[in-house]
């Protein structure tokens, strides 16, 4: 309570407002939209919960991750496998997921980060623990190897939040609980003594270190804080498709939609994955409807949307689009971070 | 009673030495400067004494404790703090957010350390820039925003390299100053420097290197008089 006052102190009256207004729409809103709409809005909270995840390691800490399938698809796995398996409930096979991801990334970290490999080089480590990891599940028999994995879809009429069975709209108040605690969550580490680190971390490792920062320590805390937190979207995600196959899961471009909100959005700051998944969905559906609707076929419309929509954010706008819209609207936390 | 002693610290890169047995020590409480010409191996020992190389021989003590072989996080943690040469500054936070990283060390609470931190930039005349990004400052204003930061993780040693270089002569005459009033208040300095109006207003002892060798350890006065210094770094000029 103490930190989300915090939180809020350290916003402009007007983006309090806002905050709380934009709240109170995410909670109502779901009645209003027919199926096809709420699955966008899943979609959008579900790559804002990712991208908040992801920036915690990249934004904050300035560790170029190019591999978070990986941390879906153990958390999604893991907690989809002890339910097919041993019929352990998704919040308690949540934990087991959680510590997978964590022990995943404590060696990827203490891997790259004991032998100095940083930057692109860290990047290519992480698309390649992914990958060995997506083929490996592939020829896993004990979870369906190439021909996936599925639980019972079950019912889908009446709420059952503790077996995570239930209709859409539950899914929607589950991911939007989840983007609204990574939100919070975020900026209280932000603003804490490991915000400051990891913040010093990614401006300067040399100087962070002469400062008296133990950078392995700190950056082995943002990869498994990070994977901790994606492998709970991986939980989501299968609970919430009901279907698992590594080519998908673990694929790399699962791996660059999660961090491509973030990137558009505005790397390092709080609100800039949650404008950056909401641009993107809705362009990206838009555009892909709006291509239909000329009576073209175009496979993969959406993908050059992306590529297009990265370069120019790249170009242009190298922060994100969130940033400089947030001083415009004289937005944004007053340190304006 | 000698804070610092550096005794027969050896450095090679690839085979060239940049600094050979190298020995001296800095009193608690004193200034010493490092002085001698570009590629005399100051900033290797520098670089030595914060932990980033460990020495091939040699050893180096703070107080009792053995320092030599620690990593630069460790080194200060027991009180060493640096400047870089090429600032370092974290360019994308806010001069104060800058110092408030340096003050955690000894703060781990965030409210306490911005005190401490606001306090250091007072001290050191960055206080009306605090919220400024790093990026934004002159380099005279980085030089300080790098002895803000290293001031607040509270040293007994404050190694300086070469923070009044590019500082016209009033600017270098207000740091050391703020040096003097510091080594006043018991912080003990080692510094690199090529301003020698500050080296004469600041440093008890000068150390002076050449080729990686002490070729002179004196006061002042002796050592701009020393032959092999006036030959090798000085110059003439310096007799005046």
């Amino acid at each position: 309570m103490n930190t989300l006052r915090e939180l809020l102190a350290s916003l402009h009256g007007r983006s309090r407002v806002l905050l709380a207004l934009l709240l109170l729409g995410l909670l109502v809103v779901p009645w209003f939209l027919n199926a096809y709409l709420l699955t966008l809005a899943i979609m959008i909270l579900y790559l804002a919960y990712t991208g908040q995840a992801w920036n915690v390691m990249m934004g904050f800490c300035g560790q170029l991750s190019l591999g978070h399938a990986l941390f879906v698809g153990l958390g999604a796995y893991t907690a989809a496998a002890l339910l097919f398996h041993f019929q352990i409930q998704p919040w308690a096979g949540l934990w087991v997921a959680i510590g997978v991801c964590v022990l995943a990334a404590a060696i990827v970290g203490a891997l790259a980060f004991r032998f100095g490999i940083s930057g692109v080089y860290f990047a290519l480590l992480t698309i390649a623990f992914a990958e060995f990891t997506r083929i490996g599940f592939e020829n896993f028999q004990w979870v369906g190897a190439t021909g996936g994995l599925f639980l019972k879809v079950g019912q889908r009429e009446h709420i059952d939040l503790l077996n995570l069975r239930g209709p859409p709209i539950m899914f929607y108040y589950v991911i939007l609980a989840l983007a609204a605690f990574a939100f919070v969550f975020s900026g209280w580490l932000l603003r804490s003594r490991v915000g400051y680190y990891w913040q010093a971390i990614r401006e300067n490792e040399d100087a962070a270190q002469a400062l008296g920062i133990n950078t392995f320590l700190w950056k082995m805390a943002a990869i498994t804080v990070s994977a901790a937190m994606t492998g709970v979207a991986g939980v989501f995600y299968a609970f919430y498709y009901n279907n698992l196959f590594p080519d998908q899961v673990f694929h790399i471009s699962s791996s660059i939609e999660i961090i491509l909100a973030p990137i558009i959005g505005g790397l390092g700051s709080l609100f800039g994955p949650i404008f950056g998944a909401a641009v993107i969905t809705v362009l990206g559906e838009g555009i892909t409807n709006l291509v239909g609707a000329l009576g073209f076929d175009i496979p993969g419309v959406k993908q050059v949307f992306y590529g297009v929509a990265l370069m120019i954010v790249i170009l242009f706008l190298p922060d994100g689009i969130w940033p400089p819209l947030a001083r415009r609207l004289k937005l944004g936390p007053r340190s304006g971070r | 009673m000698t804070l610092l002693s550096v005794e027969s610290v050896s450095k090679s890169f690839r085979g060239l030495r940049a600094v050979a047995d190298a020995s001296f020590d800095v009193e608690e409480g004193g200034i010493v400067a490092l002085i001698g010409p570009n590629g005399a191996g100051k900033t290797t020992i520098f670089n030595v004494v914060a932990g980033v190389y460990a020495p091939d021989s040699g050893s180096i003590r703070l107080g009792s404790e053995r320092v030599d072989g620690l990593r630069p996080h460790q080194v200060c943690a027991a009180g060493i703090g640096r400047t870089f040469q090429v600032v370092k500054p974290f360019a994308g936070l806010t001069v104060l957010d800058n110092v408030i990283v340096g003050a955690l060390k000894r703060e781990p609470r965030v409210e306490h350390a911005r005190r401490d931190a606001l306090g250091i930039l007072e001290r050191i005349g960055l206080a009306a820039r605090w919220d400024q990004p790093a990026a934004s400052l002159t380099l005279p204003d980085r030089k300080r925003l790098e002895v803000a930061r290293a001031l607040a993780t509270r040293p007994r040693l404050l190694l300086l390299d070469e923070v009044m270089a590019g500082m016209r002569p009033t600017e270098c005459d207000r740091m050391v100053e703020v040096f003097q009033a510091l080594n006043r208040d018991g912080l003990t300095i080692l510094l690199i420097e090529h301003v020698m109006r500050a080296v004469m207003a600041l440093a008890q002892r000068v150390v002076v290197l050449n080729h990686g060798q002490i070729i002179a350890n004196g006061t002042p006065a002796e050592v701009v008089r020393d032959p092999a210094v006036l030959e090798c770094y000085l110059g003439e000029e310096a007799e005046v």
